[in-house]
């Protein structure tokens, strides 16, 4: 390969990325992976894509990270003020049309797709997911960035309505995982974030902890070691 | 009552040496000499209502409405000068559309309030423009339930459980405060406000009149209407059989 090798250093950080956004019994659960790559160099493995819009309000980001961060800088600005006027907290129906409003009007100059998620007193928990041309769609779940393309069928199969907290983590911290075990672009840590009445808490799951497929691949005897015992035994059919 | 202030009087940016604003003042006269507005806060909704002074027979009935929606789910009665009112109206309007279109939700009823009193508040800082001379009576349904704020020319504006501005509007005032409107549904509410209407209705004073009711409650579905036809006819005359019995006694 006789292209330089420092062009991916320099180029613009994008985030292929797998982020998820599932609603469950009492709140949401926000999920992404770590991984900010710039071509082939992964330039940050252990980067934070869940971000704090107010204190009910986070967004998972994808895309272009510089996209992403200034629409996610610009909607805090406005929804900080919005909160002054009002004297209560935002609704995250408020945020998402804040974030898509942005989305939608630039929509020839950035590239970001976004899953805002929260909790606010009059709808509980929402998840909306706001795609690359700005749409804004309220969902039960909602998947974005390059790995979530592995994950439609998983989730057509292992979603349910009502789940519990506990249910809801479980699911999130595996769909990453299996996203992460087969999308180069996205790697690293999972990062879990959940809002619900009470507050908000964040979850870590180091990289190497987390299960490679359904089941943990276990070791096996190769097929040399079989050859060179005592007495080698037909293979069977 | 009333006072001149002659000499502090001639412009809104002029104090007087008591701390009055004497133009702020006249346009709140102007309020004060128009048919009655009423507007309460029942516990499913709000009723507001008009006492509409027929200007000349010639007038077709149901036009120069008074109260005008602003939103789907709020509206509001207008006193004092019509063309200020409408333009009032027209802000409302204007302002409610311009949130829900940047917030992507109906705009929440005391945001509104707050944004027609700052406008209000505006056109008494400058001596290129005058006050408004009419007060409006808000009421809307939103995430939040009922509510009922009035603005007055001054650009004040509070919260009520019960409002009435225009001539008749101390023995309105007194009225309301005998309904219990905690357990009033807005059903009864809409007979009670007519009853209040027709009562201080003053005939010697004043030509005929056209009672103009609306409401904002769970029956009509969160959507600010006009008063049904069938309920309104049952209002006038419930209130007309309330009057006989009051000249009876």
């Amino acid at each position: 390969m006789d292209h330089d090798a420092t062009a991916d250093v320099n180029a613009p950080h994008s985030m292929g990325t797998t982020i998820i956004g599932v609603t469950y019994n009492g709140g949401v659960i926000l999920g992404a992976d770590s991984r900010t790559s710039t071509g082939l160099y992964v330039a940050n493995r252990a980067s934070d894509k869940i971000t704090q819009l107010t204190d009910n309000v986070y967004i998972c980001r994808s895309g272009s990270a510089a996209d992403s961060q200034i629409v996610s800088d610009y909607v805090r600005y406005f929804l900080h003020q919005h909160t002054i006027q009002l004297g209560q907290p935002a609704t995250v129906k408020v945020a998402a049309n804040l974030v898509r409003l942005l989305s939608y009007s630039n929509k020839n100059m950035l590239q970001t797709g976004i899953i805002v998620g929260g909790w606010d007193k009059y709808e509980g928990g929402k998840i909306y997911g706001i795609p690359l041309g700005g749409t804004i769609l309220e969902q039960p779940f909602a998947i974005g960035g390059s790995g979530s393309s592995y994950l439609y069928g998983f989730f057509d199969q292992a979603w349910k309505e009502g789940m519990t907290q506990e249910e809801a983590e479980q699911l999130v911290v595996k769909a990453v995982s299996l996203a992460i075990a087969r999308d180069g672009a996205s790697g690293g840590v999972v990062r879990t974030v959940t809002i619900n009445s009470e507050g908000v808490t964040r979850k870590f799951y180091p990289g190497d902890q987390l299960a490679l497929w359904h089941e943990e691949v276990e070791a096996h005897n190769s097929l040399l070691d079989i050859l060179n015992a005592s007495n080698p035994e037909p293979m069977s059919t | 009552m009333s006072s001149i202030g002659t000499g502090y009087d001639l412009s809104v940016t002029t104090f007087s040496p008591d701390g009055r604003v004497f133009q702020i003042e006249y346009a709140a006269k102007a309020v004060d000499n128009s048919g009655t507005v009423v507007g309460i806060k029942c516990k499913d909704g709000i009723v507001i209502g008009v006492e509409k002074l027929i200007a000349s027979k010639m007038m077709l009935p149901g036009s120069n409405r008074r109260i005008h929606s602003v939103h789907r789910h709020s509206g509001m009665g207008v006193a004092g000068l019509a063309a200020d009112g409408r333009q009032i109206v027209a802000r409302a309007k204007s302002e409610a559309h311009s949130y829900e279109n940047t917030y992507g939700e109906p705009i929440p009823i005391k945001e509104l309030a707050d944004r027609v009193a700052s406008y209000v508040h505006l056109c008494t800082l400058y001596w290129w423009l005058r006050p408004f001379g009419s007060g409006v009576i808000l009421g809307g349904y939103d995430c939040d339930g009922p509510q009922l704020y009035m603005v007055e020319p001054s650009g004040v504006s509070y919260r009520y459980f019960g409002a009435a501005i225009g001539k008749g509007r101390q023995a309105a005032k007194t009225e309301i405060e005998k309904l219990k409107l905690s357990e009033l549904t807005c059903r009864e509410g809409v007979i009670e406000v007519a009853k209040i209407i027709y009562g201080v209705h003053d005939e010697a004073r004043d030509k005929t009149f056209e009672l103009e009711m609306s409401w904002v409650c769970d029956e009509s579905n969160c959507q600010h209407q006009k008063v049904p036809e069938a309920l309104l006819e049952e209002a006038k005359a419930a209130a007309k059989a309330a009057l006989e019995e009051m000249d009876a006694d």
